[in-house]
């Protein structure tokens, strides 16, 4: 063991801020984070102890109980509901011999599930080891029990099980754009720093992460904010943290448009490198999509010996940038930009007090512009198709192109790249949704933490003007039970809340077990008023837009489909918290008695 | 006032010290008692209480006749006060909600040696336990709380006189207790 | 000319770099709060002294003071607000006052009495969460904590022992000690540390002196928490405000 650690730790140089990468190769090599492991990482890295416990408790995919060979976490977002993942789960679980959620006794494999993978247009899906699987079904499980079985080590798998398709099912000026590495470099080298912020400013590009920030200003704060002295080093972060439930754009995106990401970062580095400090820049990738790490990689090394990324860049002497890639490890939270700064330092996604702002005191309290994939990649455009150009497209508040994850109730789920301002319903009408003729009950555009509309309002536009969206786009169709839906989005929030606000950590808690009460068949108005009085308190009080958004899905779908709450309101009068009757089962049990007396109804007698 | 008001007291999983504390109010009682009626009350030993105006309910729910005793006092008092820390919260009873009940039981009427003839008493006659203690307001709906283990008789003077004045009752800081 | 913000409609002067709270309390106006703690960089997370600031609602230990800006604290929304928070946080944990060693010295119930909270409100938690007695000093009970990191602070920026820090997330988030034990005794906190005596419920027990005021006698049993917190103002900060051996730069 200690053989495996000491490499593990001389390829991270012992740096501190590498702790998340090491714990993360350490439950790769040793299938968990031992508490001998704990001891020594925090010795070698000059770390206390409890720090280090702290980061390996914080992330979803670091396991500290046992060793455990396999361990299967089944994607549980409502699309992977709605393509039957639960009916698929219980399947494994019963070929395996395991009770899901607990360890076989041999150690040999586990079942679980994790927040949305993003592999929606093709769900279900798993994780095997932290290896996606899509397009689960009876016969590929039944393959994968098999070589659980047989305990062949998962990179020994076939590589088929592990084939993503892009699915991409209408591309525009992004996904289609015919730019070779280095179009956009050489064409801001000839136009200098200034001429390029300018040109960003002039393209009206906003950031494409969901909050529609002005990139060229964020740039601008970074370029100008201080640091600490002259020549401070600045850092160009990309947030590839795609967590939000329903979105994998930045999955294609990364597959398919790498160079141009990393060429939008380049310029990023450029133009925020104005001062003359050294850049450096990070692509922070969620732990979802590890099996992207090693392309990427290549794509960063092609640039290298292309002279697009590394040292004097295209012969522009001074202009040094390269690009290193750190991987979450299973934390929604870390797509809040302070937050990834945190784990990108190696410690709990916490996302921090704000002002300061990351453009100021970002990685290592140094001004950090960080970006998504998307904005890169039309940073990247802008650049060398001039702002003029990616004005045209779009509307006049929403310049340009906004890639969208459409997945659900629709015959071809898969991307759809569009000019801003398309309408809700031609979106529907593309990927052979039926949005007429009460086909199509609701989309939730964005995650959850977006908005879910309904039919009346199909003809609202995806803009920032209008329905501005990271680019999650799930489809419901009439079959669909939107309580369902909401309490499947109660329970992700939950179990990514944080915890470091109180009105986050026990509101989301709350939220979830009233939305199970209600399930259960014992909710009552009082219920929907607690749930009201909820939304309020994270509203007026949560630390980040995790907590405020909480009781979105669960307020739009009471708004909108409000039978489906009332239906299962057992009484409008107030209701026990729990089944009473359920609650004497235990007594029951041990004293062998059934009588009436050993019996409470739920409803007053 | 015409009528005196119709007031029931009752005591769940709890120890009687809030009734303890209400005659605590001492000579108090004296102007209490001409200005209320008790019906069902440990103090007057009716039964089950008729149509009131007010119940005070002591303890919280371990059992099912806990259960029964908060229902027949919430269908029949137009205000419902949850009184002292156990019905506010659970209280002390509750400090057994992080064990099993199944293990509580067989720990102290199997497994437990000084029991000669143990063995889990399974008369109909004996209320079952719930697997976890509850507050009150988890069960039905309270209208005012009193924390304090008890509440203070002052604590208790000055709800019941905001109450009976038809004043919404207010507690300052200082009657406001947990302990 | 002094900088000056509106809290409540009345002018309210600021050193620069002072949180909102920190400008109020110097100024003898108390905002209720509950982890801030005046030798301490602010934190942010229990939300309570959340005002209304030009109509937005922020935590006002953290909300940098700002000339002009209006800020509305004692109104009957902020004081709702506060009032559910308490409530939430009484509604997570165990806290049974009536057996507490804490009683009377308790922040979060001292705050409670303050904000009329009668009770926490919601369904009660119940969390399973053992006691650590293997300290011959101290007692550990988890089930008051309310995670908000004054002994992690205190233990690391002031003592440089960093004996507790947090694991877990979201509702399973806990205090956890710097020992592969798990047991404070395995741990180097001592009686004269600041952890020791920082917390402001009762989680970091001191054994043996337990009781030794009574109740009835004792912190907020003299004078309330919001008049307590106004004698606390004045004091100078003791901790750094990081820690070097937690950001592995020591």
């Amino acid at each position: 063991m200690i053989h495996e650690l000491q490499s593990i730790l001389a390829r991270h140089h012992g740096d501190p801020t590498h702790l998340l990468q090491v714990l993360r190769e350490v439950q790769d090599a040793l299938t968990w984070i031992s508490p001998e492991s704990i001891d020594y990482v925090a010795d070698e890295l000059g770390l206390p102890r409890a720090r280090v416990e702290g980061v390996a408790g914080f992330y979803s995919f670091l396991h500290s109980d046992a060793p455990c060979r396999y361990r299967l976490l089944f994607s549980d977002n409502i699309t992977d509901r709605m393509l039957g993942n639960q009916e698929l789960l219980t399947y494994l679980c019963e070929k395996l011999w395991v009770e899901r959620g607990h360890r076989s006794e041999d150690g040999l494999v586990s079942v679980d599930t994790t927040s949305c993978t993003g592999m929606c247009d093709q769900g279900p899906a798993l994780l095997v080891n932290g290896w996606a699987i899509p397009r689960l079904s009876r016969e590929r499980l039944d393959r994968i029990a098999e070589l659980i079985l047989a305990q062949t080590p998962v990179e020994r798998w076939p590589r088929e099980l592990f084939a993503v398709e892009d699915n991409i099912r209408r591309a525009d000026i992004l996904l289609d754009n015919p730019m070779q590495p280095g179009d956009s470099l050489r064409a801001v080298l000839a136009d200098g720093r200034e001429a390029t912020l300018e040109e960003i400013r002039r393209s009206n590009l906003r950031g494409r992460g969901g909050a529609g920030f002005a990139t060229a200003l964020k740039w601008e704060a970074c370029r100008d904010a201080p640091g600490d002295g002259a020549n401070t080093q600045r850092y160009v972060v990309c947030n590839a943290d795609e967590g939000e439930p329903g979105t994998f754009k930045d999955r294609v995106l990364l597959t398919t448009q790498a160079d141009l990401l990393f060429e939008g970062m380049t310029v990023c580095a450029y133009v925020v490198g104005a001062s003359g400090g050294k850049t450096r820049g990070f692509l922070y990738l969620r732990g979802e999509y590890r099996y992207l790490l090693e392309p990427l990689n290549e794509v960063l090394a092609r640039r290298r010996a292309a002279n697009v990324l590394g040292r004097d860049i295209l012969g522009h002497t001074g202009f040094d940038f390269d690009i290193e890639i750190h991987l979450g490890a299973g934390a929604y939270v870390c797509g809040e930009e302070s937050a990834l700064i945190e784990s990108l330092e190696g410690k709990r996604g916490i996302p921090r007090n704000r002002p300061p702002f990351p453009v100021t005191h970002g990685y290592l309290q140094r001004p950090t512009t960080v970006n998504n994939v998307e904005t890169f990649c039309a940073a990247a455009l802008v650049t060398a198709g001039g702002a003029e150009w990616y004005r045209s497209v779009g509307t006049a508040k929403s310049a340009g192109s906004k890639v969208l994850s459409v997945s659900g109730d629709c015959a071809r789920p898969g991307i759809y790249e569009y000019p801003f301002g398309v309408t809700v319903r031609q979106v529907l009408e593309d990927c052979g949704a039926d949005p007429g003729n009460g086909g199509t009950l609701a989309v939730q555009i964005s995650g959850p933490s977006g908005v879910c509309i309904a039919a009346d309002e199909f003809d609202r536009r995806i803009a920032f003007e209008d329905i501005a969206t990271a680019g999650a786009f799930m489809v419901f169709d009439a079959s669909r039970d939107m309580f369902e839906v909401a309490r499947n989005f109660a329970h992700f929030f939950a179990h990514e809340s944080c915890g470091f606000c109180t009105p986050c950590r026990v509101g989301t808690a709350m939220l979830r077990s009233t939305m199970d009460k209600i399930a259960e068949g014992h909710g009552t108005l009082y219920d929907l008023a607690e749930i009201e009085k909820l939304d309020r308190v994270l509203n007026q009080s949560a630390h980040c837009g995790l907590g405020h958004s909480a009781c979105n899905p669960t307020l739009d779908t009471m708004k909108r489909f409000r039978p489906t709450y009332e239906r299962r309101l057992k009484s409008q009068d107030f209701e026990p918290a729990f089944d009473l009757d359920g609650a004497l089962a235990a007594a029951r049990r041990m004293t062998g008695r059934d009588d009436a007396g050993a019996h409470l109804s739920t409803e007053e007698a | 006032m015409s009528q005196k008001l119709k007031v029931a007291t009752t005591s769940l999983a709890g120890c009687f010290g809030c009734h303890m504390s209400l005659l605590d109010i001492d000579e108090r009682l004296f102007t209490l008692l001409e200005l209320v009626e008790f019906d069902r009350s440990p103090l007057t030993d009716i039964k089950h209480c008729g149509p009131c105006d007010v119940g005070l309910v002591e303890g919280g729910l371990c059992n099912a006749e806990n259960v029964h005793v908060l229902r027949e006092f919430r269908k029949n008092c137009k205000i419902l006060v949850a009184v002292g820390a156990c019905a506010v919260t659970g209280g002390l009873p509750a400090q057994r909600n992080h064990l099993s009940l199944a293990d509580c039981l067989q720990e102290v009427y199997v497994t437990e040696i000084s029991l000669e003839h143990g063995g889990i008493p399974n008369d109909p006659e004996l209320p079952l336990p719930l697997d976890k203690v509850h507050p009150l307001h988890e069960v039905v709906k309270v209208d005012y709380f009193l924390p304090g283990c008890p509440p203070s008789a002052d604590t208790l003077w000055k709800f019941l006189t905001d109450l009976l004045a038809g004043r919404t009752p207010t507690l300052g800081p200082e009657l406001i207790r947990y302990d | 000319m002094t900088d000056t913000f509106l809290l409540d409609g009345e002018d309210v002067a600021f050193a620069p770099g002072q949180s909102v709270l920190q400008a109020a309390l110097s100024a003898g106006r108390y905002i209720p709060h509950l982890c801030y703690h005046p030798e301490f960089k602010p934190h942010g997370s229990c939300k309570v002294c959340t005002v209304k600031a030009n109509g937005r609602t922020a935590a006002s230990c953290t909300l940098p003071a700002q000339a002009g800006l209006n800020v509305e604290s004692e109104t009957g929304e902020m004081n709702d607000l506060r009032r559910t928070l308490v409530q939430m946080l009484f509604a997570e944990g165990n806290h049974f006052c009536p057996s507490c060693e804490k009683s009377g010295n308790c922040a979060l119930q001292a705050l409670g009495a303050d904000l009329g909270v009668m009770t926490a409100g919601f369904r009660h938690f119940y969390p399973d969460r053992p006691v650590d007695a293997s300290h011959p000093d101290f007692l550990l009970d988890f089930n008051r904590c309310i995670l908000c990191e004054l002994c992690v602070r205190a233990s690391c920026e002031v003592d440089e022992k960093c004996v507790f820090a947090l694991s877990g997330r979201g509702i399973d988030k806990h205090l956890v000690v710097n020992a592969a034990s798990g047991r404070l005794a395995d741990t180097n906190i001592a009686l004269s540390d600041k952890a020791a005596t920082v917390c402001p419920v009762g989680v970091i027990i001191q054994k043996r002196v337990g009781f030794s005021v009574p109740i009835g006698q004792r912190r907020y049993d003299q004078r309330p928490i919001r008049a307590q917190a106004l004698d606390d103002a004045p004091r100078q900060a003791a901790a750094s405000g990081g820690c070097a051996a937690c950001e592995g730069t020591a």
